[in-house]
């Protein structure tokens, strides 16, 4: 009995082992001291590719400004971990992150309801907690320490219905949302208020699917039968491209509208031809004359080999955001920037403090030049940017109009 | 009436893909009494088979039904050898165990399939190619059908038929059903059961494999965690039509479809799953070994 | 006087634990998984009453924990506050006025559970094995999908704000008592009755056993304690979200239960650690780290079938006993 034991025993430690001597190999260390920064995102589960697409992005902000020789001499260090795409361990994570590896501040969370679980505890800690892409307008209520760096619900889901009734003169839309979706449900819900009570026109049908779900058929043949002059489906590129497939297929002619979880470079391989037409919102133009918005999509591109998506953009801003409070921070308070650095962590009070400067920096930062749009907090840390549409013609995504907060 | 009709035609296409997959999980059920939770993964991997031979053959550029025949067959085969190497290094240490460590087993299995697939084939969702040209094809009175969906009826109704013949009509059939009946005796009367267990999990993988390649022409959508809804749904179809029994898998599928199809178009689609589950269970209390299923007597 | 004199002791001796934990473990990292571990190891030994003791197969137990939780939730954010305020006023302690309101939010939360436990029982009276595996599934989904299109609980957007009111105290008091009553019922007539239905139904029954009632007991009982631990979970971690309760929530419970060993209720206890933390230890191989988990979960089916115990308790000679073969797991 014993010998089996310790053979289980040896079965499970010696991965672990391995595991160290992976995790503990390859992280130098410059003279000038390095500055950590934790990225917590879904690495695996569901919802793998928002936490890869953030990791990419933050990463591609570290990496240029190491490469530019830091800030004040010292190496940024990226800390990620994963949370297996779950609430629960998203909040183990950021504990980790805040506790073991002493990170000043985060990058993290993609889906709402994983930074509402995580909010908390860095707003508790004192630690800076920027979110790429968390929708819901609740995240950054948890605390002062808690930015965003994309739009809320409100203003996204009006952002479409207000386009929908202006530009395209539409009276009747239907609704096909994600229902597991805490940011698909809340643009439709933002989207409904808007077109109905606003511009005066009225849905035709509200359907739902839940993530992972292949066939929409039913949904669209409910929708078909109203015929309605659009249908708004604010969910991710994962299910919008099958869904406009399957609508062609059904003889609806009707576009497709949706927002910034359209933004993939896989969404026009799989959805192709039955797309065109369709507009969404997003944060830029891939056609924008804007060079840093070009430079980021050109080096992205050559770094990953693919296009950026929504996610990658908004992460890299998060990522640039702290790097701007940073420089910032050691201009204009230098012993308190010193008091960032990894090595000093043990003197937790001196840190605290200096983070707490850091926030200000951050929150008081002025037309932030960011890919996604310029960048303002207004009083609950929520950017102030206008959104772009875009329509999807022949194959081509191309910028139809601009809408302003 | 028109939508009624449609979402017929999009329930019974959707119910035989569903019945495609519930028959590899009632069969290993008869077999070893073990739920195959891994199975639905193995539908996944079919599907990515199917993606990475359509990408090598250039089907999206010239398809050619030769071709489409062939990538189901690649696809299918593939997932009959990762079915083989399941049952022989995961599940056979762990037949004589209790039924609920060979539970927990297949979960494992499960989760290293699609955690394993997300390594390999990575996580973003990939788009299939059109192994055939769709076509919409109208059928009067505002009902349209693809040619994509008539294939897969066809062909699931195909296979289903081939896998009759070869339970009832072959040697390794007629085997088949004996392990299943009583494996013990099936042993003494000099049955290789482990092979004939190797050739059900085969079996198996091969149909869900086709039933990945089915649903690629529905949805080309294709992701490593995508087999984990239609496994468990079509886990449930089986239940429903009365485990262990093959009519019962694919009318437990077809029910499953309609249902699904049926609740969101008529009563709410927020509630579908919901409903599809209250559904499932009424009928499992009217009839507590599933429609087509034997009351058993209980183990004295 | 000797039980009342236990109780005492016990409660003292967590009130120490709670008062010199943030000295000796100041990492509220390490806090928090310690904390993950108690949830766990409630939720796994409320389990093993049913899938264990009494041999029925559910898996169905992020449900009730779902139900456990939201209630208790919603009773501490909107019931319950007078009562927090009236309390403080009469110049009790904030621990102390939280800890009565958490108490009864927790007892609310889990006769809520109990309750939905007795609604699933009654059907496994019909259902066997499988059958029952399914209806238990699916009322897990049910609710799950209930709760998501609830808009005054958050739907998919998940009820935020719940007061943070669990503290190490709450967790381990859960704990001791879960322990506790599974180790006495073990000794109990009912729980012999438990064993009695897991080893042969129709013996059973033979023996004058009610097996219905015995069924519907250990469901109640099971939820109950689901109840409680979501009602924690909600506590600590001031946030619910429907997704945190799908099937495959209640799938990792029912691996910890087997991975105990089906019935051993330290077994439970000590895989419910385990794999709590494993996922924590793999933390360094990133992306790998499912792969591994998933591997060492069949490496460890296979060469420990019977679970880390099997049927046996730690220091507990008298269950003893060797597994039945094929005793676990139901008919059939």
């Amino acid at each position: 009995m014993r010998s089996k034991l310790d053979r289980i025993v040896v079965a499970l430690a010696l991965p672990l082992f391995l595991a160290g001597l992976v995790a503990t190999g390859g992280c130098g260390e410059s003279k000038g001291g390095t500055i950590k920064v934790g990225v917590y995102g879904s690495l695996t589960g569901t919802t793998a590719t928002f936490g890869q697409s953030t990791e990419n992005g933050a990463r591609l902000a570290i990496e240029e400004i190491n490469a530019a020789g830091g800030i004040g001499g010292k190496q940024l260090v990226m800390v990620s971990e994963d949370d297996q795409s779950k609430a629960e361990e998203a909040a183990t994570a950021v504990q980790k992150l805040i506790n073991q590896d002493r990170v000043i501040a985060l990058i993290g969370e993609v889906a709402s309801s994983r930074s509402l679980a995580a909010a908390p505890i860095a707003q508790d800690a004192g630690v800076i907690m920027i979110s790429p892409s968390s929708t819901n307008p609740e995240v950054t209520k948890k605390g002062n320490f808690i930015f965003r760096t994309c739009f809320i619900d409100p203003f996204q889901g009006t952002v479409m219905a207000k386009f929908a009734a202006q530009n395209l003169g539409f009276k009747r839309v239907a609704v096909l949302k994600d229902v597991k979706n805490d940011y698909s449900v809340g643009l439709a819900k933002f989207f409904t208020e808007e077109f109905v009570d606003r511009q005066g026109g009225s849905i035709t049908g509200e359907q739902a699917y839940s993530e992972g779900d292949a066939d929409f058929r039913s949904q669209l043949t409910a929708l078909k039968a109203n015929n309605p002059e659009a249908i708004f489906v604010p969910g991710y590129y994962t299910e919008v491209g099958s869904i406009a497939i399957q609508a062609k297929e059904l003889g609806i002619n009707a576009p497709l509208l949706g927002g910034d979880g359209w933004v993939s470079d896989q969404l026009l391989k799989i959805g192709g031809a039955a797309l065109n037409g369709a507009y969404y919102s997003n944060h830029f133009a891939l056609d924008s004359p804007d060079t840093t918005l070009q430079n980021f999509l050109a080096r992205y591109k050559t770094k990953y080999g693919a296009q950026s998506d929504a996610i990658g953009g908004l992460a890299y801003d998060a990522t640039n955001l702290l790097i701007d409070g940073l420089k910032r921070l050691h201009t204009s308070d230098p012993a308190a920037f010193e008091a960032l650095d990894a090595a000093k962590a043990d003197d937790a009070a001196a840190q605290k403090a200096a983070r707490a400067k850091l926030r200000d920096l951050i929150n008081g930062v002025q037309a932030f030049p960011g890919v996604t749009g310029a960048i303002t907090f207004d009083a609950d840390r929520n950017p102030v940017k206008p959104a772009v549409v875009i329509k999807i013609e022949d194959g081509v995504e191309k910028f139809a109009a601009s809408i302003a907060p | 009436m028109q939508e009624f009709l449609q979402q017929l035609v999009n329930g019974i296409t959707w119910g035989s893909v569903y019945a495609l997959i519930a028959l590899g999980y009632t069969m290993v059920y008869g077999i070893l009494r073990l739920i195959n939770f891994a199975h639905g993964d193995v539908f996944m991997l079919g599907a990515f088979f199917a993606y990475y031979a359509a990408t090598k053959l250039d089907v999206a550029m010239n398809p050619s039904p030769g071709k489409a025949i062939l990538v189901l067959l690649i696809s299918m085969v593939g997932a009959g050898i990762v079915g083989f190497l399941i049952e022989r290094f995961a599940y056979r240490p762990v037949r004589n165990s209790s039924r609920l460590t060979a539970l927990i087993t297949a979960i494992g299995v499960s989760l290293l399939l699609q955690n394993g697939g997300i390594l390999v084939f990575g996580s973003a969702p990939k788009p299939l190619p059109a192994i055939i040209r769709v076509q919409n094809i109208d059928l009067g009175g505002g009902v349209t059908v693809t040619n994509a969906q008539l294939i897969i009826i066809a062909v699931s109704l195909i296979l289903m038929a081939v896998l009759r013949w070869f339970v009832l009509s072959t040697r390794t059939g007629k085997a088949m059903r004996a392990v299943s009946f009583n494996r013990d005796a099936a042993i003494l009367m000099g049955i290789p059961t482990d092979k004939i267990i190797s050739v059900t999990f085969v079996l198996g993988a091969a149909l869900a494999a086709a039933a990945g390649v089915l649903v690629g022409l529905l949805n080309p959508t294709i992701s490593p965690l995508m087999g984990i809804m239609p496994g468990l749904k079509a886990f449930v179809a089986a239940v429903v039509g009365g485990i262990g029994n093959i009519p019962g898998a694919v009318l437990g599928g077809l029910i499953m479809g309609l249902a699904e199809v049926m609740v969101v178009g008529y009563v709410s689609s927020t509630y579908r799953d919901a409903i599809a589950f209250v559904l499932l269970i009424a009928i499992l209390l009217f009839r507590p070994s599933g429609l087509l299923g034997k009351n058993q007597a209980e183990k004295v | 006087m000797r039980r009342v004199l236990t109780i005492a002791g016990t409660l003292l001796a967590l009130v120490c634990l709670e008062l010199l934990l943030p000295r000796v473990l100041p990492n509220t990292y390490y806090q928090r998984i310690l904390m993950l571990c108690g949830i766990n190891v409630i939720l796994a030994v409320s389990l093993n009453l049913v899938n264990g003791l009494t041999g029925q197969f559910s898996i169905g137990h992020a449900g009730f924990m779902a139900v456990g939780g939201y209630s208790a939730a919603i009773l501490s954010m909107r019931v319950l506050p007078p009562l927090a305020a009236a309390l403080a006023a009469a110049g009790l302690p904030e621990p102390i006025a939280e800890g009565i309101v958490l108490l009864l939010a927790l007892l609310a939360g889990g006769t809520l559970a109990a309750v939905a436990g007795w609604a699933v029982g009654l059907p496994s009276l019909r259902l066997r094995g499988d059958y029952l595996a399914i209806v238990t599934l699916g009322f897990g989904e049910i609710i799950r999908v209930v709760i998501t299109n609830i808009d005054a609980v958050g739907g998919a957007r998940g009820l935020s704000g719940v007061p943070r009111y669990t503290t190490f105290f709450w967790v381990v008091l859960w704990v001791v008592i879960v322990v506790t009553l599974s180790y006495n019922l073990l000794k109990s007539s009912h729980g012999r009755a438990m064993l009695a239905v897991r080893e042969d139904e129709v013996a059973a029954e033979a023996l004058g056993i009610d097996t219905t009632r015995t069924k519907v007991i250990a469901f109640v009982l099971s939820a109950f304690f689901a109840g409680v631990a979501g009602g924690l979970f909600a506590h600590f971690d001031a946030y619910l979200n429907p997704s945190s309760f799908t099937f495959l929530r209640s799938i990792e419970i029912v691996t910890m239960v087997v991975l105990g060993g089906m019935g051993s209720v330290s077994g439970a206890i000590l895989a419910a650690i385990f794999l709590t933390g494993l996922p924590e230890l793999l933390r360094p191989v990133k992306e790998y780290r499912l792969v591994i988990y998933a591997f060492l979960l069949i490496v460890l089916m296979i060469t420990r079938p019977q679970g880390i115990l099997g049927t046996r308790e730690l220091t507990m000679p008298w269950a003893k006993k060797k597994p039945l073969p094929g005793g676990a797991g139901g008919a059939g």
